[in-house]
């Protein structure tokens, strides 16, 4: 039957609520095709369209209503849904099948309650306006932000995950924040005591009251802040406004108006299909009750509201059987996990439990009777365990020898779970639903690209957590089906770095115009290939790069051995081992920098940079340089940068043993050895760690018995602290492992990985890499040690090299047929020296005066 | 053996020296002044076609610095590519269109060796 006779359309669906659930639920209704079948119109009592409850708490923190919104202003204009907001729908005239709403009827052929759910509040004597607020929507959180505008104090009534959210609000609006919990814990339903406390100390660190086993028995004006609540034991907190959140209810008022059959703790009663007890109406989300339970999770609401769009369409559709309310979260900054069985209520239940009562963080493993399978979890602090948790738990994969394992701190090596692993149902990308097998089946329909798979399956593209899964389970699947995953370097090698090296090396090539010729394709190479074996070819037999045959490989810094800068100047840094230097040599650089009008800046590698330089006179600077006795610093190269020191044991009454020397020691051994990328060290002189050792690829710290070695650390954009590899170690012995460290990690890297993703990498991890370097497993001990000494022993500065030979200076001209300077460049002084100038300033500047020649 | 990479036009213009064979480097480039111009050289002893000699623009239109001679030259999908030294985008040595964003172009000039000398014209 027609509900309208203007359209074509054959049924019309009416959805009552717009909130996340309802909106999702619109959303796949259009992606699979409805607005053919059905006319459909969404009714909303906001005024605003559906927004992102699970981030309420930005509001405060900058974000506005329109950034919180789930879709664009015009999603269901475009598809012909019409949207109803503001409008309260007032009762279900069932016999009519008609809805009534403030603005008259509307008929529907189906009907989907999304309603949702309202706040619970107790019933406490003296709560009412600002004693009496909640926290859920748009409105409410204005009420809030109202009610803060002279208030000093917050208090939230409830420990749970909604009630910290709030608390996370109050804070962000600038009061002071406390939270009252009726249990003798936080978040009672996901955490058990421990991890309870462990939540309740970091919060508290955090600035936040805490006050837990206390009922508020009255609310009464206060002496100090507006008002005061009495507790049941006898104590009370002032406090300037109280926010309720103790609790959500069903919001089933229209179905129980309407008749509908509703649960004993509320709800719509709903079957495997989403029908409550009228079948032309359905609910889903917070406001339906399934087999006597409601789901309070927005991820629950998804699958329902998934699961009914393909009904609704008659697609084939997954009967509903429940939903996993395991959830991870970030309260007040704190990472919180709560998976399955969090407290082991079931019956043999086992756990294993870290407690890190220094850090605040607690980890609980439960695990089924038999020690075979993980069946909850609980985590405050780091949630990085979770994903590979819930793997366990969902998929009933069988436990690792060692469980504990799966909690402990992950620098003890711990089993992450591989792709093979995983079983085919096992959900990959939560947001959007994809499961393991759904990847196989693109797979399996010939997806060999990534970007393709991530189009076609959606996989990845909600909130990305799940991206290092999904590329893992990819090319997992592609290598086992035969597909080769393309890992070539570019169109002219079909080989990894790893796999250029070892043909280089096996084959003693030399040059790249014999490897293109032997193992790649076509003619010339690129600006990928070309570096990437020229860094190759030096870390294997450091030739000079700016032989005639390797210097067309080098990256313009290698080539030019200097840094270029935005207005292709150059920047030069010369070495200045463990940032030790006589006050000649710092003489030297000051009068060079000021003969050559260089811009002079410190480093953070203990070095000096001198900024601004132009081609041509790089060659006179370094003529200067090394008759002063400097030697390059490789600054421009992916090579060992520098050793930075601290004093150690000769001055610093602290220190322990001679960091600098040591530091000397290291920076003259390894300089000049190129790798997959830039390497930094650190020695410090004892273990107040001055030198900042752990944040280096190598790390080095004195004790009182020799050297501890840190490897695999960096700063830059992901810091990563360096892991403890080796203690104790006298001074060969400590070479000797930086020797094999090194040379493994330049013969087994990926181009432009760094020791720290590289280690990340490394199957096995810590562990494995220190059963190659230190206990030898591979047995390739001897030849690493031997070709690093090769390396070792071929050094010589590049600049002298370069310097003695006419040839080889040819390139460093600005024009090869003038003398004159690029007469583009010009500088402007800023604090007493030059800066490039910036184009707004370039008119002001009279040309001749100003331009270097 | 010179071949010249531009034979149909080579006929129609005038060249005129610029600099001496032996100031080219071997599969990479240098650079040149022409009257206010700065002409980047790029020498390729042996391709496909021979040897060749290409002259572009030296400006890098993104950065407006002047260094399109100190790029690595290389060879993308069959057609020869100098990539811009600093944000390194590629572009075509034969004509300088650029292959990642079309509405940066370098100017080229037919170019070619003329014994010891690299001699330019007008284009």
């Amino acid at each position: 039957m027609k509900a309208d006779i203007s359209s074509i359309k054959s049924e019309t669906l009416v959805i009552i609520g717009n909130g996340m659930v309802g909106h999702h639920c619109v959303e796949q209704l259009i992606e699979r095709g409805a607005m053919a079948h059905y006319d459909i119109h969404v009714y909303g009592e906001e005024r605003q369209r559906a927004y992102d409850r699970v981030h309420l708490s930005e509001y405060f923190g900058g974000r506005d209503a329109e950034s919180l919104a789930l879709c664009e202003a015009d999603l269901y204009g475009t598809h012909g849904v019409h949207l109803h907001l503001g409008v309260q729908v007032l009762d279900i005239d069932r016999d009519n099948q008609e809805i009534v709403t403030s603005a008259g009827r509307q008929r529907y052929d189906r009907l989907v309650l999304a309603t949702g759910s309202f706040p619970f509040v107790p019933p406490i004597p003296g709560a009412e306006g600002n004693s009496r607020l909640v926290y859920r929507t748009l409105d409410d959180l204005d009420a809030i932000r109202d009610a803060s505008a002279k208030a000093r104090r917050g208090v939230v009534v409830g420990g749970g995950l909604l009630g910290l959210e709030a608390a996370n609000a109050l804070k962000s609006l600038g009061l002071e924040a406390h939270v009252v919990e009726f249990a003798p814990r936080l978040m009672p339903v996901q955490l058990d005591d421990l991890g309870g406390a462990a939540l309740k100390a970091r919060i508290e660190a955090l600035g936040v009251g805490v006050h837990l086993s206390r009922a508020t028995s009255e609310i009464v004006p206060g002496e100090e802040y507006a008002y005061r609540m009495n507790f049941n034991d006898g104590e009370y907190l002032e406090t300037d406004l109280i926010v309720f959140s103790a609790g959500i209810r069903p919001q089933d008022a229209l179905a129980r108006s309407a008749s509908l059959e509703v649960g004993e703790r509320g709800g719509v009663i709903i079957d495997d299909d989403f029908r409550s007890s009228d079948p032309t109406i359905y609910a889903i989300g917070e406001c339906a009750s399934w087999n006597g339970s409601c789901f309070g999770l927005v991820a629950p609401g998804y699958s329902m509201a998934r699961n009914l769009a393909s009904q609704l369409v008659g697609e084939q559709h997954e009967a509903f059987s429940g939903a996993d309310m395991s959830t991870k979260l970030k309260l007040l900054g704190v990472d919180v996990g709560s998976i399955g069985d969090a407290h082991a209520a079931t019956p043999g239940a086992k756990s294993y439990r870290y407690i890190d009562e220094a850090n605040n963080s607690y980890r609980r493993l439960v695990v089924s009777a038999d020690n075979s399978t993980v069946i909850g979890a609980v985590l405050v602090g780091d949630n990085s365990y979770y994903d590979t948790l819930l793997q366990y738990a969902q998929n009933g994969i069988k436990l690792p020898a060692d469980p504990s394992s799966l909690i402990l701190p992950l620098s003890e090596g711990a089993p992450t779970l591989g792709a093979d692993a995983l079983p085919d149902t096992a959900t990959l990308c939560s947001c959007h639903n994809v499961s393991k097998g759904a990847v196989c089946c693109a797979v399996d329909a010939g997806c060999t690209d990534l970007g393709e798979l991530k189009a076609q399956t959606k996989a990845g593209t909600g909130c990305g957590g799940c991206a290092a899964l999904v590329k893992q389970v990819f090319e997992h699947e592609l290598s086992a089906r035969g597909v080769e995953v393309d890992k070539s370097l570019c169109e002219h090698f079909a080989h990894t770095r790893q796999e250029l090296y070892d043909i280089v090396r096996v084959n003693s090539i030399t040059r790249f115009d014999e490897l293109l010729a032997k193992h790649g394709r076509g003619h010339i190479g690129c600006d990928i290939c070309k570096p990437a074996v020229g860094s190759i070819l030096a870390s294997c037999w450091n030739q000079p790069i700016t032989d005639p045959t390797l210097v067309p490989l080098q990256d313009t810094n290698d080539t030019f051995m200097a840094n270029m800068q935005k207005n292709g100047t150059y920047s030069i840094v010369p070495r200045i081992a463990g940032g030790e230097i006589t006050p000649e040599k710092l003489i030297t650089l000051g009068a060079v920098a000021k003969k050559y009008d260089l811009y002079t800046k410190i480093t953070g590698g203990q070095r000096i940079d001198l900024f601004g330089a132009q081609l041509h006179q790089l060659p006179d600077i370094w003529g200067e340089l090394i008759e002063a006795g400097f030697e390059t610093g490789h600054a421009y190269g992916k090579s060992l940068r520098t050793v930075k020191s601290c004093v150690g044991s000769t001055w610093c009454r602290y220190g322990v043993q001679d960091s600098v020397g040591m530091a000397i020691r290291l920076e003259d051994r390894y300089k000049g050895l190129r790798a997959p990328h830039k390497i930094k060290f650190g020695v410090s002189g004892c273990t107040r760690e001055c030198a900042e050792a752990q944040s280096k690829d190598i790390g080095v710290i004195a004790t009182e018995n020799g050297w501890n070695l840190y490897v695999s650390g960096n700063g830059g954009m992901r810091p990563r602290h360096a892991e403890l590899f080796a203690t104790d170690l006298d001074d060969a012995t400590l070479i000797r492992y930086i020797d094999r460290f090194l040379m493994f990690y330049v013969r087994t890297a990926d181009k432009l990985q760094r020791t720290s993703v590289w280690r990340e990498s490394l199957e096995g991890g810590l562990d494995y890499l220190k059963e190659v370097i230190i206990d030898d497993s591979l047995g390739l001990a001897d030849e690493l040690e031997a070709q690093m000494q090769l390396v070792v022993d071929r050094y010589e500065c590049e600049w002298a090299n370069a310097i003695a030979d006419p040839e080889k200076l040819k390139r460093f001209r600005t024009f090869v047929n003038d003398q004159r300077g690029d007469p583009d460049i010009h500088f402007v002084k800023e604090r007493g020296q030059p800066r490039p100038a910036r184009a707004s300033e370039l008119h002001l500047i009279p040309v001749t005066q100003e331009a270097l020649s | 053996m010179t071949q010249l990479n531009i034979d149909n036009t080579a006929r129609a213009i005038s060249w005129r020296p610029l600099c001496e064979r032996r100031d080219l480097v071997a599969n990479s480039g240098v650079v040149a002044w022409l009257d206010e111009a700065q002409v980047a050289l790029f020498h390729l002893p042996s391709t496909e076609q021979g040897e060749q000699i290409f002259a572009l623009e030296n400006r890098d239109p993104k950065s407006g610095a002047n260094v399109i001679g100190r790029g690595i030259v290389g060879n993308l999908k069959g057609e020869l590519v100098i990539a811009s030294p600093l944000y390194k985008q590629h572009f075509r040595l034969k004509d300088g269109s650029c292959l990642e964003y079309p509405e940066q172009r370098l100017r080229a000039w037919p170019v070619r060796l003329n014994g010891d000398l690299v001699e330019i014209a007008e284009a």
